[in-house]
């Protein structure tokens, strides 16, 4: 197989006596979308922060596009072609859709109304050109996981990092939303995942990983992970206690 | 591109031909410290209005720019024109080291404005012990009226020196809106985090604009100084100029260009008020001001600019 776009190598995080993650390496091949999945609290948000700069890890190191990137702010990373989405949204509350998107883009273009043009166009692909005049804080839990994505998308990356874009939204939201990430990886970038609606990242992942506790417990298709005895146990537990909890939280 | 410089050229024209209709003393003297003042704040809100890093010392800069104009000329028998200009260059290099100090050791919100403000009062004590600054005395730059020494022989001479820094100010933060700069510095107040996402150097936008900030509001200080010609450590460096700087920045409109200079005729109004109401007692235009900041900041946030523009729904006055 071909060099990996990035490579997360070995990485463990620690918070105090926490091990957040431990050892636990994970590939992103050109051209794919590529989920993480796991029981809350496995690290996965964790995990990510480390590819996108935002946590520095304490042992291992992250490769992207074969150079070692691991003492790499997150803007210089977001230069070299790293984006990410928040969790929990973040929007540039009192600035229009346009004005948020247009800071992305400007990543790429220095005049202003380049980075304009660009907005909008960005906003069509993932369907917020009709609200590009109004103030982000009034758009809707869906409005703002599209201008997470429409944002995140004007800094014309490499590699996308989506951390539950889907979370919060309704059935039919998250069928509109599907396509738009597959157009996305067609339209040639590289997207690594967290999600938690696993239809969604069954049906667009071509490569799963699951984290759990820390440690990267299996990977591979996403009909092969879910099957494999080691996730259904990290998912379900060993008893009907931790049955109950492991589908209250799932 | 042009369309957006023009209102600020038109207001600018329109108040440069102000001495040639009035002659009266009061009226332009009343001007001169207005726009003076909006100087000053036109330099603390394109770092707290547009980058949202709340200065409580500004009058770190304007003290700095006022000494250095008095010090250079009087002490070292500096040409006045390169005195003025060295005080801005230097308000520039003590905003690009507080910010350094401060904004690399991740100092944001209230401890920014906390550190701001014991960095103005540190300068103040200095200014007040340090023979070169005058000590307890201050310093006196001597009368001599002329173009060479940056003194004026009329009050419209004056206003309009003052005047040309203030439109230079507020072109300057209008280039700036609709530039790369703009925009990453107007992210950086709504979301660090989001900004540094999305590829923005934080620290590179807050050490920019901190150090242009100090540049303005330096100039501010310098205009003072060559207008009254004496300076103590109260004055250049007292709290006064950092409680003004914000005030009119945030009465007028936070984070516009016309903010400061609005704010700074209506504070400079109500200060005047206060005098002929309150007579010889101190301290009632103070009063004044908190009653104003109180009702601003309850009703009307985004300051006077603002409640305009809400008034006026239809037409978006991006300016």
């Amino acid at each position: 197989m071909a060099e990996p776009l990035a490579r997360a190598e070995r990485i463990t995080v620690r918070f105090g006596g926490l091990v957040a993650v431990n050892d636990a390496t994970l590939d992103v091949h050109e051209g794919r979308i590529v989920g993480l999945i796991g029981p809350n609290g496995a690290g996965k948000t964790t995990l990510f922060a480390t590819i996108a700069g935002f946590q520095r890890p304490d042992a291992g190191r992250v490769l992207f596009a074969g150079a070692d990137i691991t003492r790499l702010a997150p803007h210089r990373r977001a230069r070299l072609g790293i984006a990410r989405t928040f969790q929990i949204v973040q929007p540039f509350a009192g600035l229009t859709v346009r004005e948020n998107i247009a800071v992305g883009a400007h990543l790429r273009h220095a005049g202003r109304s380049e980075a304009l043009a660009a907005a909008e166009a960005v906003a069509d692909r993932v369907g917020l050109a009709l609200l590009l005049d109004l103030p982000a804080a009034a758009l809707t839990v869906a409005g703002r996981k599209r201008l997470e994505l429409a944002r995140a998308l004007a800094t014309e990356p490499r590699l996308l990092l989506l951390d539950e874009v889907l979370a919060g939204l309704n059935p039919s939201e998250i069928r509109d939303m599907i396509p738009v990430i597959r157009a996305i990886r067609d339209g040639g970038v590289t997207v690594l995942m967290i999600e938690h609606v696993m239809q969604a990242v069954m049906a667009l992942a071509e490569e799963i990983y699951v984290l759990a506790e820390g440690r990267i417990i299996a990977r591979g298709a996403p009909e092969a992970v879910a099957r494999d005895a080691a996730v259904i146990e990290a998912y379900l537990g060993h008893g009907a206690a931790g049955l109950a909890r492991g589908a209250a939280h799932a | 591109m042009s369309g957006r410089f023009a209102p600020v050229l038109v207001v600018l024209a329109a108040l440069a031909l102000v001495p040639l209709f009035v002659s009266s003393n009061v009226a332009l003297n009343f001007l001169k410290v207005a726009l003076m003042l909006a100087l000053a704040g036109t330099g603390w809100n394109l770092l707290g209005g547009y980058g949202g890093q709340f200065s409580f010392g500004h009058a770190v800069f304007f003290g700095t720019g006022a000494y250095a104009a008095a010090v250079l000329q009087v002490r070292f028998g500096i040409n006045p024109w390169a005195a003025f200009a060295a005080g801005i260059a230097l308000g520039a290099a003590v905003g690009l080291a507080i910010g350094w100090l401060t904004f690399r050791a991740g100092l944001r919100g209230s401890y920014f404005a906390l550190v701001t403000l014991a960095f103005a009062e540190v300068a103040r004590i200095i200014a007040s012990v340090w023979p070169l600054t005058g000590a307890g005395a201050g310093i006196l730059i001597p009368l001599q009226v002329g173009f060479p020494t940056l003194q004026f022989a009329s009050r419209a001479e004056g206003f309009w020196f003052v005047l040309a820094l203030v439109g230079a100010a507020m072109l300057l933060v209008r280039a700036i809106e609709g530039q790369r700069f703009g925009a990453c510095l107007v992210a950086v107040r709504e979301n660090e985090d989001a900004a540094r996402a999305l590829g923005v150097d934080v620290l590179a936008v807050k050490l920019s604009a901190i150090t242009l900030s100090g540049a303005i509001t330096a100039s501010a200080g310098g205009f003072y100084a060559q207008t009254f010609l004496y300076l103590d450590a109260g004055i250049a460096y007292g709290p006064w100029i950092s409680v003004e700087a914000l005030l009119t920045a945030i009465v007028g409109g936070i984070g516009t260009v016309w903010g400061p200079l609005i704010g700074a005729l209506v504070l400079q109004a109500l200060s005047e008020l206060g005098k002929e109401l309150g007579g010889d007692a101190p301290g009632l235009g103070l009063v004044l001001f908190g009653a104003v900041l109180i009702l601003v900041v309850r009703f009307a946030p985004q300051g006077i600019v603002g409640l305009a523009r809400s008034l006026r729904p239809g037409r978006l006055a991006r300016g």
